[in-house]
């Protein structure tokens, strides 16, 4: 009985966290121009996506160019910093390394993303430039709120590295950075790809940030979808957005699948 | 060993300097635009005009306060329900919570706006049935909603992965020295799930607080939140020096909630993710 209701709550739950995505997909397929009176099938709004005439295109590749960018720079940065404060002994700098990289964490985006705009604008202004945001401000907001997730993923793998196996590879001659390349990379390596995974996802999505980091000549994805309020939404982002719902499932039962597999071989 | 410390040095210099320059040195020009003027002279102006913003400030403290709570309500029995059932059940659940935190907040929102509006889904259902379009936007119930369904993985997770890692023996253990299912349940799981509960807390509570769009298109304009005034400022008016303002305040505000809640919880943690 308990078990019953139990799962008769998850049920709800689970529902009404899949409406708007269940909306959001049959929708896509209104031949309307309405996202709230459904008028007949059709495919039109995804073929719409790969033509030319399509406005969502230069968002989109601009989303994908700004995640690339963002999430490679900062996972390079990012594993470097995990190394470097895994072997900080200083405990007091450690602690200050340690909640420096929580503030971006911490902070609600819109204060991230203002305090951004206001150094860039401050140093436009002593340079004289009237408009001081682009693409590389945006870049620059993207790089600083990746980095804290990627050494969030790096430093736990560091951690459960045994640190005589660096030592051990030294002895035998290798220099520190030949050790480091080849003996510790290897070990943190799954923390780098969930690292630049998060960022790369955490990029892709993100609004508010972008919102107040990036010039007119700019566009990504969330800011064309935001921008969209004074015209109603057309079924063709509800297209994009089915698709990448799709891309999404995919990638996550992949890799919770495989990762169970790997769990299990652990066990064994 | 010489040249080992060398090579650390090397490594962390440009997340040093990155760290100094684009996290720090941001904060410390909010306070300084929130200290001066446009022209650039020193002014507690700024300051003394957010009493104007007072009530502004209680709302969103009041929308976000209960909206945490509401996903606090649903989202512990969700976590205790997932943590009883099969492994595999287990991951397959989670990767259910977390899709569609994948998916844009923005369009999610949309698509609910879709769904309540005037002439929206709901509303041409009851019309079906002779029931009159219902106002379900621009209530301050569609905005607290829209901060519990956006923001409620983020409560169900932390408290899922601490109760999944609650050891079955000490269950056992409970049961064999004469605990029933409540007193389990208040005795056992809610003190070990603690650290879950509020790092979801705050993982709902600061994004709640300072969001503009739920407010903006939920709430249909009518609402306000410091998010939105926020917003205002900087975006339609230029006006830096009081966004600066605003920005400090809420940023103050929400350290000041989370060391609340660390006295609370009682514990010395800094990380937020469990």
């Amino acid at each position: 009985m308990k078990k019953a209701i139990g799962n008769i709550f998850v049920g709800i739950m689970y529902f009404i966290l899949y409406l708007p995505l269940l909306i959001m997909v049959f929708f896509s397929f209104n031949s309307g121009r309405s996202t709230s009176v459904f008028k007949g099938f059709s495919f039109k709004w995804y073929a719409e996506l790969f033509t030319n005439s399509s406005d969502i295109g230069i968002p989109v590749r601009n989303t994908l160019i700004l995640a690339t960018l963002s999430a490679v720079i900062a996972t390079v940065i990012g594993t470097a910093a995990a190394v470097y404060i895994y072997y900080v002994k200083n405990k007091a700098w450690k602690n200050t390394l340690n909640t420096v990289t929580n503030i971006p964490m911490m902070n609600p985006d819109i204060v991230t993303g203002v305090s951004l705009m206001l150094l860039f604008v401050f140093v436009g202004r002593l340079m004289g430039a009237l408009n001081s945001l682009n693409f590389f401000t945006l870049l620059i907001a993207h790089i600083t709120f990746n980095i804290p997730y990627v050494i969030l993923n790096v430093l736990p793998k560091l951690n459960q590295t045994d640190p005589h196996l660096s030592e051990a590879a030294q002895d035998l001659g290798s220099t520190p950075t030949q050790a480091f390349f080849r003996v510790v990379l290897p070990s943190i390596m799954s923390g780098v790809t969930s690292g630049l995974m998060m960022a790369f996802t955490l990029s892709l999505d993100d609004f508010v940030i972008s919102y107040y980091t990036t010039g007119t000549d700019f566009q990504t994805l969330p800011l064309y979808v935001f921008n969209m309020v004074k015209k109603p939404v057309k079924p063709n982002i509800y297209a994009l957005y089915s698709i990448i719902f799709l891309l999404v499932l995919a990638v996550l039962l992949f890799t919770n699948i495989s990762g169970m597999k790997e769990n299990r071989k652990d066990k064994k | 060993m010489k040249n080992r410390s060398f090579l650390q040095r090397i490594i962390g210099a440009p997340y040093v300097l990155w760290a100094a320059i684009f996290i720090v040195v941001p904060l410390l020009i909010v306070a300084y635009y929130a200290f001066t003027d446009p022209a650039g002279a020193f002014t507690l102006d700024n300051i003394r005009n957010l009493t104007d913003y007072g009530t502004i400030f209680r709302e969103s403290i009041v929308y976000s306060v209960v909206a945490t709570l509401i996903a606090l309500v649903l989202a512990y029995p969700f976590a205790y329900v997932m943590s009883r059932k099969r492994e595999k059940t287990q991951q397959i659940m989670m990767v259910l919570v977390m899709l569609p935190m994948w998916m844009s907040l923005l369009i999610l929102t949309y698509s609910w706006m879709g769904i309540l509006e005037r002439n929206g889904i709901i509303n041409s259902l009851l019309a079906k049935i002779g029931v009159a379009p219902l106002n379900l936007i621009g209530t301050p119930a569609a905005v607290i909603f829209g901060m519990v369904y956006n923001y409620i993985p983020y409560m169900i997770l932390p408290i899922y992965s601490v109760m999944s890692k609650i050891d079955p023996s000490v269950l056992e253990a409970a049961e064999d020295l004469g605990s029933g299912s409540a007193s389990k349940l208040y005795r056992v799981i809610l003190p070990l799930s603690m650290p879950g509960v509020v790092s979801g807390i705050t993982m709902v509570f600061v994004p709640s607080v300072s969001t503009f769009y739920i407010s903006q298109k939920l709430g249909d304009g009518k609402i306000l939140l410091v998010g939105d005034v926020i917003e205002r400022q900087i975006q339609a008016q230029n006006n830096y020096n009081a966004g600066a303002a605003l920005s400090l305040v809420l940023m103050v505000l929400i350290v000041l909630s989370l060391a609340l809640m660390k006295l609370f919880a009682g514990e010395g943690d800094d990380n937020l993710y469990v």
